[in-house]
């Protein structure tokens, strides 16, 4: 996908997050670090020029809550996790990222929300849906589906860490 | 997934910072710096450290570093337990190693130690397969100390590198002077110390710091003080007259602090001697960050844990 592919897709995704949040008191888009955050500012302006529900918009970091790190291996950078300053009590959160794919990104982030506070909703929102779930959770909102053989990777790229806005697919190497 | 950013490890241990690399200091402030938000939120854990069992052996008095780390270990959701000399077995005889296997054969993952002798720390990790933390061993360093001021000062002036730091007062027994000394002038800090020459180590030239006699040099060179506390039997060993005579010449007083060229940064490590090596009117005023550096002291230990834990197997045998 190109950049204007993309930004189609967040239109529509746009489109989708407004009719499910329609009566909503504030929606909270919280993105995933890294590139959720980018996506979730995108999603948000999309949203302003379309309706005139009230928004704010947060980030996660999931890394303390993943359920794989207490395996021998590097540590990854923590980013930096921020919830508007009003607490998600009672609102309606939608959980921004970039892939869906084994789920349990997901799992960590609604672990991880539960800790701040209990929305009266949350949602989930992603640019990609590639399958593979090993968790049972799915997105209510989707940009695109995509199918991906066996070891390859979906690759989404922002303007502020990548330099544009864009999906690449990966084939498995060799 | 795209490319993950990682950390630099740490090894199995952390002992001191004079081991540490300009990269390892950097990630640890970094990572601090992230999870300060953890203790201002609504629940202030999270399940990083869930079944991971962190033992806190003070073999020294120590109040506010046992605190902290404690704090530090539950809000990453360790289970933690603290053994202190007295009531412990150390009291009947029992040797350092003997302790602390006995700890590890009822599963452990981790040993935070302060102690009263130079090396017991490095002494520990070699014959353990536990993580061990340095908490304070002798007159050798106090890393973590270290880490929370130097991110302290990080946090109000910027970039450590080119900055102008003075540690006053009894520099000879102070492993928090030594572990600022490393990790200041790894991070491309000018250093300084200032206080009688009885407490000066003898090595002060090869630390590759100056010495100032007179604090108001010190006050009219710093960006930064770094005040340590008088230990008040200094006195009866014969190192200063009387405490008196300390703070008259080298206390860092207000009107000293207010005839300074720049907008000095106050620190001290705690427990302060106030009206001895710092006056009230400094501690409590304006350029002080005292409260500060222990609000950070929680989040600098609960990066130290989460760099440490679950460190790869080879790096284990490689720093063995």
């Amino acid at each position: 996908m190109d950049g204007p592919a993309v930004e189609r897709a967040l239109s529509r995704m746009a489109d989708d997050v407004v009719r499910l949040a329609a009566g909503a008191h504030e929606l909270v888009l919280v993105g995933i670090h890294r590139r959720g955050v980018q996506l979730a500012d995108l999603l948000s302006d999309a949203i302003h020029g379309r309706s005139d529900l009230a928004l704010a918009t947060g980030s996660l970091d999931i890394t303390l809550y993943r359920d794989d790190l207490m395996v021998v291996g590097p540590r990854p950078v923590v980013g930096q996790t921020r919830l508007p300053a009003g607490g998600i009590d009672g609102r309606t959160v939608c959980i921004v990222d970039d892939v869906l794919y084994t789920g349990r990104t997901v799992r960590a982030a609604l672990d991880e929300l539960a800790d701040f506070g209990r929305p009266r909703r949350t949602l989930l929102a992603v640019l990609v849906d590639r399958g593979g779930r090993e968790l049972p959770i799915q997105a209510d909102v989707v940009g695109e589906r995509v199918e991906v053989p066996e070891g390859g990777r979906v690759e989404v790229m922002v303007p502020e860490i990548d330099g544009e806005l864009g999906v690449d697919l990966v084939e498995a190497a060799g | 997934m795209a490319q993950e950013l990682v950390n630099p490890s740490l090894g199995k241990d952390l002992l001191g910072l004079e081991e540490l690399t300009r990269e390892q200091i950097t990630a640890i402030l970094d990572t601090a710096e992230r999870f300060k938000e953890i203790s201002d939120r609504p629940v202030r854990k999270v399940p990083f450290l869930r079944g991971q069992t962190v033992v806190n052996a003070f073999f020294e008095n120590s109040t506010r570093t046992r605190v902290s780390f404690e704090f530090a270990e539950k809000r990453m959701g360790a289970d933690t337990v603290s053994i202190s000399t007295t009531g412990s077995s150390v009291q009947k005889g029992e040797t350092l190693v003997d302790t602390a296997r006995n700890l590890e054969a009822m599963r452990i993952d981790m040993v935070v130690i302060r102690h009263a002798s130079s090396g017991s720390a490095r002494f520990l990790a070699e014959r353990i397969e536990s993580h061990v933390i340095n908490a304070g061993d002798g007159k050798h360093e106090h890393p973590t100390q270290g880490l929370l001021d130097l991110l302290t000062i990080r946090d109000h002036r910027g970039p450590v590198e080119g900055l102008k730091v003075c540690i006053c007062g009894d520099v000879l027994h102070s492993r928090v002077a030594r572990s600022n000394i490393h990790g200041l002038k790894r991070l491309g800090a000018e250093v300084a110390v200032c206080g009688p020459l009885t407490l000066m180590p003898a090595d002060v030239a090869d630390l590759g710091v100056r010495w100032f006699p007179r604090v108001e040099e010190a006050i009219e060179w710093a960006d930064v003080l770094n005040v340590l506390r008088l230990q008040l039997e200094r006195m009866k060993g014969g190192f200063i007259p009387s405490l008196r005579e300390y703070n008259r010449v080298f206390g860092v007083t207000r009107a000293r602090v207010e005839a300074a060229p720049r907008d000095l940064l106050i620190l001290h490590p705690g427990p302060m001697n106030r009206g001895v090596e710092i006056d009230s009117d400094v501690a409590d005023g304006p350029h002080s960050v005292i409260l500060q550096q222990v609000t950070n002291g929680v989040a600098v230990r609960m990066a130290v844990l989460y760099l440490l834990a679950g460190t790869p197997a080879q790096d284990v045998e490689a720093a063995a």
